[in-house]
């Protein structure tokens, strides 16, 4: 199941199914009529204006929020339906980065890393913290962060340490909640291609949230555009850019945005990437 | 698991292992077992070869376990080779193994040096804890000589506002613990005294007891409970969300918006509750007199008069400010020391608590005998 071979976008194994989902607070609709696929092997960048509803989306699909109508099927499973174990077995077929990291406070960053794999598989402590490491030396980190707590870490390294946590049991989806944001460019650069490579590695389907154009530019297969409580677009960067829809207009062709500075030649302040 | 993850087959000084099914985290516990036993097989063994054609499924925990098994054999000097490994799965061996040699963490044993090194760790950290009480009395000292000469600069509505949390909201509870204190001590000294015949002598001990000690003392040590644990937690969780750090740098002194009026608050707060337990506790006594002693209120109240002077009152009230600085002293002191965690905030609170009682009980023996050798 895991290493299924269904890369790049072509594939149309959707893993996540969102239909006609609709949340909200009070009298305040939030989600109106929302659907959305999501491929296997694919990273899908989630964008719209603050407020627009993106964390309340990937919340609803995680199960943290309730939604009022619809459906959301992850790897065909029914979530409303599922009994607790296939909810449970779900559950461990999934990472989430959140915004802030969430790294437990009263634990060092090695028993952050541990706490889901010593809570689901019966493995020796000698295991456990050589996979440890090993994690933290695929997010770029060595082995002297290990004994840290989480108030030690700068922004960058929290995460990073993050990523490794929502990687931790080889999840087949990773969701990341606005993964770029207070890092510097540079940092935000080798996370996104931090996560391109091993999106590609371990054959991830990624999720993403985020603000950052650059992202969404460089290692994002797909972008879903969520206004007005609907998603207006989904497609390729090429699509974004072509659209004549005003909001897409204005989010792709923005003033901070690369397509506009290309149009007035002026150079790009951050390097290409690849 | 009905396959077969490790099968191991020897040929003279070779050593041929195939692995199958899924590497992956599920089967690791018997996948870890497995090539446990292979890397500590004996024998002199030359090559390993490790065919990995029927292993259909492959992640993180299946590499690394790969990992071991080529390092082990690799560091025994066998020429090791890995076949057969699937091309998807290549970048996640290449990622694994570019990890260096594993961390061990330092696990502390319980040595006698350790054991000599942290209490003198706690040593250090009581006179810096005892420093940081003389630094924040100090602080005070210089804003309370701003405010002097400046008096509108004081948060009368912030001050008010803690007075009515700390002094107001307090009433019932402290009344209701000093009242049932003083029908104990009565009940205790009426049925130990009667053995004597000195029945009578209960009203002296409970008016010099109430009023002098446990009137002040059940209070402070309430007040260092309820309020002085609220002071740490709010302050601690405004510093971790740099709330005290924005206050600083709009120019406000966070000891003149904060911490002053809170003290303030209890210094007038304490004496109050203090005035107010101990009559409530004379009261309890009084009644547990009348109802199991056979006490006749009268009696009681002549018996007292008779007992207690000004004296004892004033030195329960003299004490009582005291008690309420020491008290808002400890918890602001601590609630500025918190870090970053949550666990820090808990473990700060706790110590608030727990240092505020411990100092009014030495402050409460220093006073005993500082009045008794005043002849009060």
């Amino acid at each position: 199941m895991a290493q299924e071979k269904a890369k790049g976008n072509g594939g149309k194994d959707v893993v996540i199914e969102v239909r006609d989902v609709v949340v909200g607070f009070g009298s305040h609709i939030v989600l109106d009529h929302v659907d959305l696929d999501v491929y296997r092997g694919e990273i899908l960048g989630f964008v719209g204006g603050s407020g627009a509803g993106k964390s309340v989306l990937m919340r609803a699909i995680i199960g943290l929020l309730p939604k009022r109508e619809g459906a959301i099927k992850i790897f065909g499973t029914d979530m409303a339906a599922a009994s607790d174990l296939e909810r449970q077995a779900i559950e461990r077929r999934w990472g989430i980065l959140f915004q802030q990291g969430a790294l437990f406070s009263s634990l060092t960053v090695m028993e952050n890393l541990q706490f889901p794999v010593r809570e689901y598989l019966d493995l020796s402590q000698d295991l456990l913290d050589e996979l440890a490491v090993a994690k933290l030396a695929m997010v770029g980190l060595d082995a002297s962060v290990c004994d840290k707590f989480p108030a030690e870490l700068s922004g960058g390294m929290t995460k990073r340490v993050a990523l490794a946590r929502a990687l931790a049991l080889d999840p087949e989806i990773v969701f990341l909640d606005e993964p770029t944001s207070g890092l510097d460019p540079i940092g935000a650069g080798e996370f996104d291609s931090l996560i391109a490579t091993l999106q590609r590695t371990l054959g991830l389907t990624v999720f993403m949230v985020t603000h950052d154009l650059d992202s969404l530019h460089t290692v994002c297969d797909r972008i879903a555009v969520l206004a007005d409580g609907k998603i207006i677009a989904a497609g390729t960067m090429d699509t974004m850019l072509a659209s004549t829809h005003p909001w897409l207009q204005a989010y792709f062709h923005g003033k901070r945005s690369r397509a506009s500075q290309l149009e007035a030649g002026v150079p790009s302040p951050l390097p290409a990437r690849a | 698991m009905s396959d077969i993850l490790l099968e191991a087959t020897a040929q003279g000084e070779q050593l041929r292992l195939a692995g199958a099914g899924a590497w992956t985290a599920e089967n690791a516990h018997d996948l870890e077992s497995l090539i446990d036993s292979e890397i500590r097989r004996g024998g002199t063994i030359s090559h390993v070869v490790i065919d990995m054609g029927r292993v259909d499924r492959l992640d993180t925990f299946g590499a690394w376990l790969l990992e071991r098994l080529t390092r082990s054999f690799t560091a025994r000097g066998c020429d090791t080779k890995v076949t057969g490994l699937k091309v998807d799965y290549r970048a996640l061996i290449d990622e694994v193994h570019g990890v260096k040699r594993e961390h061990k963490a330092e696990r502390r044993g319980s040595t006698l040096a350790s054991t000599i090194a942290s209490v003198g760790e706690n040593i250090v950290s009581v006179g810096h804890s005892f420093g940081a009480m003389v630094n924040m009395l100090g602080a005070l000292v210089v804003v309370l000589a701003r405010i002097v000469s400046h008096p509108r600069r004081f948060r009368l509505t912030s001050m008010v506002h803690q007075l009515d949390n700390v002094g107001w909201r307090a009433v019932p509870i402290i009344l209701l613990i000093t009242f049932l204190i003083g029908c104990i001590i009565a009940q205790q000294g009426i049925f130990h005294f009667r053995k004597f015949g000195a029945d009578i002598y209960v009203v002296d001990m409970v008016g010099i007891l109430v009023l002098r000690e446990l009137g002040v003392l059940i209070v402070a040590i309430m007040v260092a409970g309820r309020s002085g644990s609220a002071y740490t937690a709010e302050l601690g969780s405004m510093k971790m969300r740099e709330e005290i750090d924005a206050l600083r740098t709009m120019g406000f002194d966070p000891i003149e918006v904060l911490i002053l009026p809170r003290i303030v608050a209890l210094v007038i707060g304490v004496p109050i509750l203090t005035f107010l337990g101990s009559m409530a506790a004379l009261y309890g006594g009084g009644l547990v007199c009348w109802l199991y002693g056979g006490i006749d209120p009268d009696i009681f109240l002549a018996r007292l008069k008779e007992a207690i002077t000004l004296d004892h009152f004033k030195v329960g009230l003299i004490k009582a400010p005291f008690m309420a600085l020491i008290v808002g002293v400890v918890a602001c002191v601590e609630g500025l020391a918190v870090k970053g965690s949550a666990e820090s905030l808990g473990l700060q609170t706790t110590a608030s608590v727990v240092e505020s009682i411990f100092l009014v009980i030495v402050l409460d023996g220093l006073f005993a005998i500082f009045f008794a050798s005043i002849g009060m």
